[in-house]
């Protein structure tokens, strides 16, 4: 499921430095991704957080995701 | 708008701080509710809990007015301010004080009071069954 989340947010994100997704019980529904994105740069925390949900909107919306951290920095 | 999206934006318009979460402020059944009440309590702002779980549409209205798709959402002086991580590393930057100051005045430093209001008069399931 990782693998999942890894590739949709690379495919939202593709200029991003680094996306990283740790299963945070290794259950498969508790994620903690990090996304490090010039995309980010003059965002408000909640606007960058919004463009990670929407990445993620399909997992999250069918439960796969049960419960999800995110961290968002606009650069390296 | 239903009137439960108006009494949830009232709610919103209304109270200094808001914390919507799974729970009460005393009974938190989250964790990531837990964190942003932790977050709250760490500057010693007063603000009001609103619990999403005694009716699955509370959650579905204040997601549609917030575009948030997730519990918790912290509202300052009546704008989403974030869920748990953010209200997190806000209060460990300092910039949820700062926040606070800029949205509120002083009007928040008034002693750290908590309390839990309801927005629909349905019971907690959740509750009556533990």
């Amino acid at each position: 499921m990782s693998e999942l989340l890894q590739t949709l947010l690379e495919g939202a994100f593709p200029d991003a430095e680094g996306v990283e997704v740790v299963d945070r019980t290794g259950g498969g529904d508790h994620f903690h991704v990090t996304v490090v994105s010039p995309r980010f740069a003059g965002l408000s925390l909640v606007d960058q957080h919004r463009l990670v949900y929407d990445a993620l909107a399909e997992p999250l919306a069918d439960g796969t995701i049960h419960e999800l951290r995110i961290t968002t920095r606009g650069d390296a | 708008m239903s009137d439960l999206s108006d009494r949830i934006q009232e709610t919103i318009d209304a109270e200094p701080v808001v914390a919507f979460i799974k729970g009460t402020h005393e009974q938190c059944m989250c964790g990531n509710s837990e964190r942003a009440l932790q977050a709250l309590r760490s500057v010693g702002t007063s603000f009001i809990a609103v619990d999403v779980l005694p009716d699955p549409a509370i959650r579905q209205e204040l997601s549609a007015l917030s575009s948030w798709p997730t519990i918790p959402q912290v509202f300052v002086g009546g704008e989403l301010i974030g869920g748990a991580d953010i209200v997190q590393e806000l209060a460990a930057s300092g910039e949820l004080e700062s926040k606070l100051n800029e949205k509120l005045g002083d009007s928040w430093r008034n002693g750290g009071e908590e309390r839990t209001v309801a927005v629909t008069d349905r019971e907690d399931p959740f509750r009556l069954a533990g």
